[in-house]
């Protein structure tokens, strides 16, 4: 079985209560760091890290240029930059040019992440009206990670987890209730080797 | 086009750091202290478009065919800007920085990595406005010719204007942003009087050494691509090219903490990230 190291989640429209509903049931030991991008406008003030701060077991907060990726803390990307992940575990932010008209971009996480992590890496694509997330999902898949979309029929939008499965073949198609259960026993299972292996 | 097999190989990361010392032993061009996620993905992208095999094959490419190394340059490069680009920023820089630059008789500003000089008719127009554009001199500067060549037209499209106007009323404006320029079709020109107050040049932060001496240094969203040992370099270079009490500007994003000359630095504002160069008495 794969050793994760990371979870990488793409939300777009609807996607503040998918976030809340995940992040707010994950244990407080989770194991994996998180890597969240959500679309927002160029100049909002980035409230929503702190309102899911307020609701998570585990650290939310907007993940700042050069800052090392730890367990325990969900790092958002920040408005109006890109948020590439760094093959020595670290971020960069770019202001480059929009992707899928988005900054940030979920394809550019996704990418840069699934890059630096190949297998060890478990990429999740929420409810949006965008295509953006799908071409990630695909690096991720072709690179051996995990791949999960929210269950169209249980996305308040449900275009864009559909642009991924009609792009890739998912490894799971789960309803948002069951999305943060999933991580908690991936993580549990995880925990457990690692004590085993001593 | 690059197979799924070598993109999980680690051969990626070693042809990429080979085909960056190739650009640099050969045309000068050195990435090799740039965040390499972003090069990663845009030579991949350039990869998956041409009918190129590999990373080692582009790096032939790129020695044999100088025109290709322009096309790799043009992918490398990010010079996104805007008018008011942050307003808030301007919005400070006119009620708690210009008061200051206000009380020295002449005052000289940098520009740097201004790329295609958005930039930098916004801050004409800030200085304009509080009465301070004729005893100023801005040098902009960037290491790509080609933006500069843009920069100096003071000519844009109206694609974005709708945007600017609203940066400019958010960043404290006093009039209209178009009493500051000409509009001719799809395109405004910035009047004269602006262009007349900036110098452009060609200068590399990476490579070159100080400039001249300022009052004040702007340089927003071009530290974020370089690593650390990058960064402490150009924030050294900022530290020698202010006169003592100067301001320094930069993205907000970006900070100069974890330099080694962060300590010569006190925050005037520090959402905004423009702090000012302590004087040596104090330090
Ligand atoms: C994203 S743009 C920032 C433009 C503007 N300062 C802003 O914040 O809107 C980055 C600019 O930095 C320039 N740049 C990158 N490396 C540089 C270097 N070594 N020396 C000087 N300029 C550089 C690029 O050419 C580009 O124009």
């Amino acid at each position: 079985m794969t050793n994760y190291e990371l979870v990488v989640i793409g939300a777009s429209a609807g996607g503040m209560n998918a976030l809340k509903e995940i992040l707010s049931n994950l244990d407080r030991d989770f194991a994996y760091p998180i890597v969240a991008v959500q679309h927002v406008a160029p100049d909002s003030e980035n409230y929503l890290v702190e309102y899911l701060d307020e609701y998570s077991n585990l650290n939310v907060r907007e993940a700042s240029e050069k800052q090392r990726i730890l367990p325990y803390h969900v790092y958002f990307a920040p408005p109006n930059y890109h948020l590439l992940v760094e093959e020595d575990k670290t971020f960069s932010l770019t202001v480059s040019e929009k992707v899928n008209y988005s900054r940030p971009s979920i394809d550019v996480s996704f990418e840069t992440a699934a890059l630096a992590y190949k297998e060890r890496i478990i990429g999740i694509l929420l409810t949006g009206a965008s295509q953006d997330g799908a071409k990630g999902m695909q690096m991720l898949h072709t690179l051996k990670g995990m791949t999960i979309v929210q269950d169209p029929r249980t996305a308040s939008v449900p275009v864009m987890p559909q642009a991924a499965i009609n792009l890739v073949s998912v490894d799971y198609k789960l309803p948002l209730e069951e999305i943060a259960p999933f991580l908690n026993t991936l993580s549990r299972t995880h925990a457990g080797r690692k004590e085993q292996e001593g | 086009m690059i197979n799924n097999q070598d993109l999980a190989q680690e051969n990626i990361s070693i042809e990429i750091k080979l085909l960056l010392e190739a650009i640099y032993l050969k045309y000068g061009h050195d990435f090799r202290n740039y965040s390499q996620a972003h090069l990663k993905r845009r030579i991949l992208h350039r990869l998956m478009l041409s009918n190129i095999n590999s990373i080692s094959e582009m790096q032939y490419k790129v020695l044999h065919e100088p025109e290709f190394m322009q096309e790799i340059l043009t992918d490398f490069s990010i010079n996104v800007t805007e008018m008011f680009r942050d307003p808030a920023f301007y919005l400070t820089m006119r009620k708690d920085v210009l008061p200051v630059l206000q009380t020295y008789p002449y005052i000289k500003i940098w520009h740097a990595g201004c790329s295609t000089g958005e930039e930098v008719y916004s801050m004409a127009i800030l200085l304009e406005e509080e009465g301070l554009l004729d005893k100023t001199l801005i040098y902009a500067t960037d290491n790509n010719e080609t933006v500069l060549k843009v920069a100096k037209k003071a000519e844009y499209t109206t694609d974005n204007l709708k945007n600017y106007q609203k940066n400019y009323e958010k960043s404290g404006g006093k009039g209209k942003l178009s009493d500051y320029y000409e509009e001719k079709g799809s395109i405004i020109k910035f009047d004269p009087r602006f262009r007349k107050r900036i110098v452009f040049s060609e200068h590399n932060l990476v490579t070159d050494n100080v400039f001249t001496e300022v009052h004040m240094i702007i340089c927003r969203n071009v530290l974020i691509y370089f690593n650390r040992r990058l960064q402490n370099r150009v924030i050294k270079l900022f530290h020698d090219s202010l006169m003592e009490e100067g301001i320094l500007g930069i993205g907000s994003k970006e900070s100069v903490d974890y330099s080694r000359f962060g300590d010569a630095f006190e925050h005037i504002n520090k959402n905004r990230k423009i702090y000012i160069k302590k004087s040596s008495i104090d330090e």
